[in-house]
């Protein structure tokens, strides 16, 4: 699916925002979706290279095309945030979900 | 290592030679350990790998043909590709390279039947190691409940391992699981060669394909799928309520802590006092019964007394794990704990801190990043441990009267609200100082799994808890009573002169070196009887109570803290007493924090940090306190 969109013509990323393909990091409670891409690159000073955080995302379960909910948010800047990924819930911060671009169901 | 053997479990007796070595891999949450504690009962010894500070609990077990089995309980992982220093531990193991280990002839790969679906990964990883493996699908009972319709036929020729389903909490399934593990090392041959190494992100994509196309043909989809961890998360996780829910429990473990403990360690205290007594009584006077009553009996008992205290935490602590609840807690805190450049897991060995700062160092093992925990351990010791309890009720007593403020809030209670704000406050400042100037990497990425709510299973809490307590006795004793003794032949050598007249402790060496410290001490307003406290108060912080009992000569070993408080009134200024409670509040007045600190970290280097910056703190805050005190004419 990451490969339809990394290489379709069309795709620019310019101009998704804002429509339904956005970064995990921006989403709100209750928003539901699948995931589009994972990368490593969260946007954010990472302590770890941005390969290990893309397998670190992988390995919890961040994958292209798993499906996402966002359940619940923190107190302080909504941060971090749970959510769950196909049958698994993760908790992290939302600076990581930088990294995870999911096509959000549209309202 | 002779404590090592002590501890050991009298019935875990040396295995046959022909004994095989199985160990336990899965990922966190997945009923591993309960599924360790399930087969080898109270047969588990626990010590450290070599070299490492990664906990190695191993266990012996007797399979119904009467094969002895050594099962090793590896830290739980998501992936071989270690992250942390326990799953680099689980990766050794597995590939058979961990250093002084003989590698497992079979492995049992933990997996929660109700959430397959990444430890599939685990397993095809494990496939790749080529090391006989059964995988057990624990949680069975759970996942016939939720009417999960597994395909176990098909998984087992999917993933190429033999497949048995266990309740390890009601030992379902174990001896079917040991004679599937008895018939993989019967049967083993020539192992395949281990094509396993690091996989590269596309490599774990690819595998999580592999993972989800074996799930999706082998897991029909629970028909009544778990509802309750949503519901009960819904109120643990509000952003408002759920914090005040947490508060109220750690309201509820601090009142434990302190309330439940006090009787048992009264008891324990009074026990060992009437032993050094006795044995003060009945043995001849002389060197060898003063090293007996008040370095190796005193010494034991400085121990044992934080015992019940430790045990009341990790109760807590376990039962919160055990639930499900710590992850939550951690995910509630985070950002607060992050504000201060602290990671949301350093959350509980804070919490534990202020039992006892030990059993909180020791709790760090759970933070994966190296900064993180070093920076989590450093400011460890400023949280208010039991210890500090009699020097600040003996302080506050003697100098704060008794008097209420605003209408029903009382002036102690309040001194003493302040001393625990203020190591709270200056650990927090402490830890933003150190990420925000020292260490000004880049913050470790928080993730991590929120498993499903589940009852903590008694038997399983209770033999968790006896590893517990059998850690604290090992780790603790073997560090903290060499130092009694060593503090011991400082506060007794050499002897007071033939008629002397002081205490004898103004003889010894500590009294020397605290009456040659005391000018140093002077700018913050110690006196020499002070001074001279603090050096066997080293030992643990509570004993400086005692030593101000005997160079003022009052009561004896006991310290009639009531005469004590009464006396210390009229010899030190108010200036005095606050500025020694400032500096109480930093100091690192506990040689076995520094110990297991070293132990910890696996060098000097941290707690001579650790000491130096304490000191330092202590130093300041004790003279700004003092100066100000007698600005206001407190002198």
């Amino acid at each position: 699916m990451s490969e339809a969109f990394a290489l379709s013509p069309e795709f620019n990323p310019a101009e998704i925002e804002p429509g339904p393909l956005r970064p995990l990091a921006s989403a709100r409670r209750g928003e539901r979706g699948v995931i589009v891409r994972v990368t490593g690159v969260s946007g954010a000073a990472e302590a770890v290279a941005a390969e290990e955080l893309e397998r670190r995302l992988l390995e919890m379960g961040f994958v292209e095309g798993a499906s996402i909910e966002v359940l619940h948010e923190g107190l302080f800047g909504r941060d971090p945030i749970a959510v769950r990924v196909d049958d698994t819930r993760v908790a992290l911060r939302r600076r990581e979900a930088g990294a995870v671009s999911v096509k959000f169901d549209g309202r | 290592m002779p404590l090592d053997t002590a501890i050991a479990d009298a019935s875990a007796s040396k295995p046959a030679a022909d004994t095989a070595r199985i160990a336990l891999v899965g990922n966190p949450n997945s009923g591993k350990t309960a599924l360790f504690n399930a087969l080898t009962g109270s047969r588990q010894k626990v010590a450290n790998y070599a070299g490492v500070t990664v906990e190695r609990k191993e266990g012996v077990l007797t399979t119904a043909s009467g094969r002895q089995m050594r099962v090793l309980d590896l830290p739980g992982t998501y992936s071989l590709r270690a992250r942390s220093p326990d799953e680099a531990v689980t990766r050794d193991a597995v590939l058979g390279r961990l250093a002084g280990e003989v590698a497992p002839e079979a492995l049992i790969c933990v997996a929660d039947a109700t959430n397959l679906r990444l430890v599939l990964r685990l397993v095809l990883e494990l496939k790749q190691v080529g090391r006989p493996f059964v995988l057990a699908l624990n949680m069975f009972d759970i996942a016939q409940r939720q009417g999960l319709r597994i395909d176990l036929e098909r998984l087992s020729q999917e993933i190429g391992a033999p497949i048995v389903t266990t309740v390890a909490t009601r030992k379902r399934g174990l001896p079917e699981l040991l004679e599937r593990v008895e018939g993989i090392i019967v049967a083993r041959g020539v192992e395949p060669e281990n094509v396993w190494r690091e996989p590269t992100a596309a490599e774990i994509r690819a595998a999580h394909a592999e993972a989800q196309r074996i799930f999706k043909a082998c897991v029909k989809p629970p028909e009544r799928p778990d509802t309750v961890t949503g519901k009960i998360d819904g109120v643990l996780l509000h952003p408002v309520a759920g914090l005040a829910i947490l508060l109220t429990l750690l309201f509820v473990m601090f009142q434990a802590v302190f309330t439940w403990a006090t009787p048992v360690m009264d008891g324990i205290d009074a026990g060992f006092a009437a032993l050094v007594a006795f044995t003060n009584t009945h043995l001849p006077h002389g060197l060898l019964t003063s090293f007996i009553a008040d370095g190796l009996i005193a010494g034991v008992g400085s121990v044992l007394v934080f015992l019940p205290q430790i045990l009341i935490l990790f109760f807590f602590i376990l039962m919160l794990e055990d639930s499900g609840y710590m992850a939550r807690a951690a995910f509630l805190m985070d950002r607060i704990m992050g504000g201060a450049g602290l990671h949301g897991r350093a959350f509980i060995p804070l919490l534990s801190s202020f039992a006892c700062a030990i059993p909180g160092i020791m709790s760090t093992r759970v933070i994966d990043n190296r900064e993180d925990r070093l920076t989590t351990i450093l400011v460890a010791p400023l949280m208010t441990c039991s210890a500090r309890i009699p020097v600040y009720t003996l302080i506050i007593g003697a100098f704060i009267p008794q008097k209420t403020v605003g209408g029903f809030l009382s002036l102690q209670g309040l001194v003493m609200f302040g001393l625990y704000a203020s190591g709270i406050v200056s650990a927090l400042l402490v830890s933003f100082v150190i990420r925000r100037v020292f260490w000004r990497g880049a913050v470790e990425p928080f993730m991590m799994e929120l498993p499903t709510y589940r009852w903590p299973e008694p038997r399983n809490l209770l033999i968790n808890l006896g590893t517990r307590a059998r850690i604290f006795l090992a780790r603790a004793g073997r560090i903290i009573l060499p130092l009694m003794v060593l503090v011991w032949v400082l506060s007794t050598f050499p002897y007071p002169p033939e008629g002397a007249t002081g205490p004898a402790i103004d003889y010894s060496i500590a009294g020397r070196v605290g009456k040659f410290i005391a000018p140093l001490m002077a700018p913050i307003g110690f006196n020499w009887q002070m001074t001279v406290a603090l050096i066997p108060g080293m030992a643990a912080r509570e004993v400086a109570v005692a030593v101000l009992g005997t160079v003022y000569a009052v009561g004896g070993e006991d310290g009639e803290t009531g005469a004590l408080s009464t006396l210390l009134k009229h010899q030190w200024s108010l200036a005095s007493a606050l500025s020694f409670l400032a500096w109480y509040v930093f100091a690192p007045q506990c040689l076995p924090t520094l110990g297991v600190v070293k132990r910890e970290t696996n060098s000097w280097v941290w707690p001579t940090v650790m000491f130096a910056y304490m000191v330092s703190l202590a130093y300041l805050a004790a003279f700004i306190v003092y100066h100000a005190a007698v600005a206001f004419g407190l002198g």
